[in-house]
């Protein structure tokens, strides 16, 4: 067998490529542990109930973008009976959740969802603080 | 039931065909969103500058900066690159060919604001393949920041080069930031909006509001007791190119 | 289907032309992506002046790929025989051409990935909907035919019934597409430049000009590179047919200088001045516009006396005068012209930086392979015949 050297290293090759998932999550110290995300402390409500939330924040979204730059409807009843301003920035982030890393980054980074661009234009209140020169 | 391929691709093309047919006749029977305002009852928002009153504070950036700040407007160094949604032009540009050698030294060089004309016909929304930019029923002509492709289409459409397009990222070149209302992206069109966001809330347009010579009336063009129309009963007014039929909502007092 | 296997073999210069071609997509492509990141600042667009390279060759090739209506009509509708050989090559020209338009249209967009706004959000009402429409038609138009025409020939069949009635559809849509990029133009108020009812017939006129030159030149390549012979009859005929329609663009030409002038409005004459003599002390285009004056002069010159017309390489270089005096005059200053001076009376320069002319170029080199691909499948199944 003259080609034993190159089967053995072909072999070692195809097996830390197919084992590749198991010894790189512990280089990496990846967890299988979910996204620990920061929940607003003054409201105890959002606008919608969590399941929905979930499963289809970026639906509401996308719909009161459109009521909202095309079609003026600018307040939106919440299922608690409130109603809202529709303003990402203000409503979203300045009413409730005010730490954009600490909540929506986490689950986006867990995810690894880099769609949304909203923040390409949206302004986060919390980095016009930081902007701002100290009085 | 059997179906040869020929029987089966007819229909499937008379179905994408009548489906097709569907949507454009959904899309073509949406009114002619440039035509002029059908209900008098409606409003229609328009402003009168009075150039004497602008005038007389003439190096005075009043209406410029109080946009600027309400809007994330960047302020980019290259003059070609420009984003400006209200700014000063000498009056000889404003309303080029109106003046002779007998009359130039009365207004020539004496700078006053100019903005998007919030025209009741728009050019620009005529030509717009996205309806990116549309009239609002209240007269306003809107700009959907998301869905602009940037063509720059309705740049070349407007008679009055309100327009200003962004070259590159605004972010690094805006002053004072604000998260009252977002700032742009590169690759997409704006334009004064009247500030719609403010009227929404109540509150006049932050140039109205700022001027110091309260050079700017702003009001309700179909109110025959505003502010507007009192004064345009009152003076002599006049537009930037009437003659194109756009019908502009900005009027100068002069 | 596609028969690009042919395609793959070839004489080393064939290989040679080819990397050189990929070598100038790749320097395109490179820059390309500097532009989706940085924006369109690394071209020397301006608030002013906001079209100018991108979507002038966009306007030029559409032309183009209408010109070859002036080979399929002479064949289909009044069977001019000597046409027989080279309706291919007109039809692949314009697959290719249209391919071009629609890259330059795409280079130009602010936010090119929204692109299929145009499509999700139908407005019936804005020309630019329409030129999509018509581009995208056209071009199906076209490759359908090419397709069906080659692989009938290889095969040795004659082609199928329904090709004619398609083949003839494609006479008044390639009139319609250049006469909608026409009307993106002549309809806008403010541009005194562009708002006259003689743009979308200039466009045509220039469009029959430059496209069956262009043929001219790429029928006497292939003669002298492959195998191929177009015929003298057809080629004899492309050259009348460019100096009729040469003779009447520069005619049109002429018409809108007189209205122009003689009616002595300022805002009119502004542009045409600003092209040939300068404004404000901008005077960068002139030049190049009189160039385009004294080529299409010599071209006609050329073109216009039967003895020297039927010298192929006095036709060959009438047909490069005439390409390239078109190219000037409707791929550079026809755009520019429009927007100087602006509607507040600025008169800015534009300058196309050397990015955006890599990108430019790199469009071509995508058309040039694509023709080059197409025209060796042809030739490879002409001689198998």
């Amino acid at each position: 067998m003259r080609d034993r050297v190159l089967i053995v290293i072909g072999l070692l090759l195809f097996v830390s490529v197919v084992t590749y998932p198991m010894w790189h999550a512990a280089y990496a110290k990846t967890t299988a542990a979910g996204p620990q995300v920061k929940l607003p402390e003054q409201q105890k409500a959002c606008v919608a109930p969590l399941a929905f939330m979930r499963a289809s924040h970026m639906k509401l979204l996308a719909d009161w973008r459109e009521g909202a730059v095309r079609d003026g409807r600018l307040n939106y009843a919440g299922y608690d009976g409130k109603t809202y301003r529709v303003n990402l920035s203000s409503t979203c982030l300045g009413q409730c959740h005010t730490n954009k890393q600490e909540f929506c980054d986490r689950c986006h980074k867990y995810a690894a969802v880099s769609g949304p661009y909203c923040w390409d234009c949206h302004v986060e209140p919390a980095s016009v603080a930081r902007r701002m020169p100290t009085p | 039931m059997k179906i040869t391929r020929k029987e089966f691709l007819h229909v499937a093309g008379l179905a994408a065909a009548g489906a097709g047919a569907a949507r454009a006749v959904q899309a073509s029977s949406c009114a002619d969103p440039a035509a002029p305002q059908a209900s008098p009852t409606a409003k229609r928002w328009g402003m009168v500058i009075d150039f004497q009153k602008c005038r007389a504070g003439s190096d005075c950036d009043d209406c410029l900066h109080a946009c600027s700040a309400a809007h994330n407007i960047p302020d980019i160094a290259d003059r070609q690159r420009e984003v400006k949604w209200v700014w000063k032009e000498r009056y000889e540009k404003v309303f080029p060919f109106q003046q002779s050698d007998y009359t130039r030294r009365a207004y020539e060089g004496h700078p006053l604001p100019v903005l998007c004309n919030q025209c009741a016909s728009p050019a620009c929304v005529r030509v717009c393949p996205t309806a990116a930019t549309w009239k609002r029923e209240d007269g306003i002509v809107m700009m959907d920041f998301h869905r602009c492709i940037g063509c720059r289409y309705c740049m070349a459409a407007c008679p009055y080069g309100s327009r200003s397009f962004n070259w590159s990222d605004p972010r690094p070149h805006i002053r004072n930031l604000t998260a009252e209302f977002p700032t742009r992206t590169k690759g997409v069109v704006e334009k004064c909006n009247f500030c719609e966001e403010r009227l929404a809330n109540g509150r006049v347009p932050a140039c109205v509001e700022a001027c110091r010579q309260k050079a700017i009336v702003f009001g309700d063009l179909n109110d025959e007791k505003s502010a507007v129309r009192r004064l345009l009963r009152a003076r002599h007014s006049i537009q930037r190119q009437p003659e194109l039929g756009t019908g502009p909502s900005v009027f100068y007092l002069v | 289907m596609f028969m690009l296997e042919k395609a793959m073999v070839g004489s080393r210069r064939y290989w040679q032309w080819i990397a050189f071609l990929l070598l100038l997509i790749a320097i395109g492509g490179a820059c390309y992506l500097s532009q989706l990141k940085n924006g369109l600042v690394i071209t020397g667009l301006s608030r002013d002046v906001a079209w100018g390279l991108y979507i002038a060759q966009f306007t030029f090739f559409v032309g183009v790929a209408a010109s070859a209506v002036m080979v399929v009509l002479p064949y289909y509708l009044h069977d001019v025989r000597q046409f027989q050989n080279i309706t291919i090559l007109g039809e692949l020209l314009a697959v290719s051409s249209v391919t071009m338009c629609m890259l330059f249209i795409l280079v130009d967009m602010g936010q090119p990935a929204r692109v299929i706004n145009v499509l999700r959000y139908p407005t019936l009402h804005s020309i630019m909907f329409w030129d999509m429409v018509s581009l995208g038609g056209y071009l199906l138009l076209n490759a359908v035919i090419s397709i069906v025409m080659l692989s009938s020939e290889r095969a040795g069949i004659p082609a199928p019934h329904w090709i004619k009635p398609v083949a003839i559809l494609s006479i008044p849509w390639a009139v319609s597409i250049h006469t909608v990029t026409a009307f993106l133009y002549s309809g806008l108020p403010g541009r005194t430049f562009w708002l006259t009812a003689i743009l979308a017939p200039r466009f045509l006129a220039s469009a029959f000009a430059s496209g069956p030159a262009l043929l001219i030149l790429l029928c006497l390549l292939l003669r002298r590179l492959t195998s191929f012979d177009a015929g003298q009859e057809a080629i004899r005929k492309l050259g009348v047919i460019v100096a009729y329609a040469m003779s009447i663009s520069v005619f049109f030409v002429l018409l809108e200088l007189f209205t122009v002038f003689y009616s002595g409005i300022p805002e009119e004459m502004e542009h045409f001045r600003y092209l040939f003599v300068g404004l404000d002390g901008e005077r960068h285009l002139a030049p190049w516009m009189w160039i385009s004056v004294a080529a299409a002069i010599v071209a006609l010159v050329l073109l216009l006396v039967p003895r020297l017309r039927a010298k192929d390489t006095l036709l060959a270089a009438a047909a490069v005068l005439v390409f390239g005096s078109l190219w000037i005059e409707k791929g550079l200053g026809l755009i520019v012209g429009g927007f100087v001076p602006s509607p507040l009376g600025s008169v800015t320069r534009y300058s196309p930086t050397p990015p955006e002319w890599a990108i430019v170029l790199g469009v071509w080199a995508i058309g040039a392979l694509m023709i080059t691909v197409f025209y060796k499948i042809t030739v490879s199944v002409r001689e198998a015949r």
